[in-house]
């Protein structure tokens, strides 16, 4: 007779485990992590180096790593701000996981840092199911990409605790609906905050560092409905 | 496309299963994947043939259940279909907080095992015959 194993088990429950100590042994070390997801070229690095330059300015330690399949060019951008950063390659990987973070992280991230931007590969598909031990993920979205981006990617935005608009200075050139765009947020992501940024005109940016850093000074994040944080499986079903 | 890593990661746990249980192969493996889990079944299915290749899942059943999301309303009580592409408010109370009760499965529900005579560690033991553990 054939051995049933009744498992119920994640697939991915050794990344959550893993990302889970990770959260807790930055925590120790007052360290809090903020996951950034989007597609490629939606602005993201070019955010990402001005909202390092006005953390640092306010006093507070913060770091950078920024994955990529190949090149080291954005981290060559984003240390024009002045931030610790390290290039994480992938090599032709589509997503990062707790396990990468964390090796990366081991003997590089400096004493006394306090924030931690992970910018993750530009894909709203497989970096979503990826927990990376942080406390707030958000997601990003440039105006020319299109207003019902949300719905066709509903497990980056459904599971984002912030997103923010980018390149809100072409907004106009670029017939973007704003009401179109909450609307389909909203479908999949009830209540979540939005901040319309632009690193051209500097719009947003500071709104965007005050949200960042009240997070990691302690204020509960909105709670996402798709929150990536809450991996556990669900009540066995009758069979 | 991470569907390969997913499933190398279902691999490694049910070989670790096969391995707990003496099993020298897997007959079956059931997995549930849930509508918004992120994952498209069918690039599962693909990925999971290259990675089973010269493992003990190389000839194992694949048995994928899709799990459509519902959703719980915190206000009204009501559970609702989440649908295609999904709304995750309520339907009737828009300021209400949602919770999803089904629909974000990615998981090994179970692993089937050749009977125990077939195994040939297991089959050594109760024959007594050499080559011990």
């Amino acid at each position: 007779m054939c051995r049933n194993v009744d498992l119920r088990q994640a697939v991915l429950a050794k990344n959550h485990a893993l990302a889970d100590t990770l959260r807790t042994e930055l925590a120790a070390r007052g360290v809090r992590v903020v996951n950034l997801l989007s597609s490629p070229g939606s602005g993201k690095t070019e955010l990402l180096t001005l909202v390092l330059r006005r953390v640092r300015e306010r006093g507070v330690p913060v770091a950078a790593i920024t994955a990529d399949l190949a090149t080291e060019n954005d981290a060559r951008r984003l240390a024009a701000s002045g931030a610790p950063v390290k290039q994480v390659l992938t090599g032709g990987l589509c997503h990062l996981e707790a396990e990468q973070v964390r090796g990366h992280l081991d003997g590089w991230l400096p004493d006394g840092t306090r924030l931690l931007f992970v910018e993750n590969v530009g894909n709203l598909v497989c970096p979503a199911s990826y927990d990376l031990g942080e406390t707030l993920r958000i997601a990003l979205m440039s105006v020319t990409e299109g207003e019902d981006k949300p719905v066709k990617y509903p497990t980056a935005f459904g599971s984002a605790h912030l997103v923010a608009l980018t390149k809100t200075d072409l907004a106009q050139a670029a017939g973007f609906d704003a009401a179109a765009f909450t609307a389909h947020l909203g479908q999949v992501n009830p209540g979540v905050e939005v901040v319309r940024t632009s690193a051209r005109t500097g719009q947003g940016v500071d709104t965007l560092v005050k949200r960042v850093l009240a997070v990691c000074e302690g204020a509960p994040p909105h709670r996402p409905v798709l929150d990536a944080r809450h991996h556990a499986v669900h009540p066995a079903v009758p069979s | 496309m991470h569907e390969l890593s997913i499933a190398l990661a279902v691999v490694e746990t049910v070989e670790e299963v096969a391995r707990e249980h003496g099993a020298a192969s897997v007959e079956a493996v059931q997995l549930r994947v849930g509508q918004l889990a992120g994952v498209v079944p069918d690039a599962l299915r693909f990925s999971l043939e290259v990675a089973a290749q010269g493992t003990p899942l190389a000839a194992a059943e694949l048995v994928i259940e899709e799990v459509p999301a519902r959703a719980l309303c915190e206000g009204c009580r009501t559970e609702f279909a989440v649908g295609t592409p999904p709304r995750l408010g309520c339907p009737r109370c828009p300021d209400a907080a949602t919770t999803v009760v089904a629909g974000r499965e990615l998981e090994i529900a179970a692993v089937r095992l050749p009977p125990a005579a077939a195994c040939p560690a297991l089959a050594a033991s109760t024959l007594g015959s050499e080559g011990g553990p």
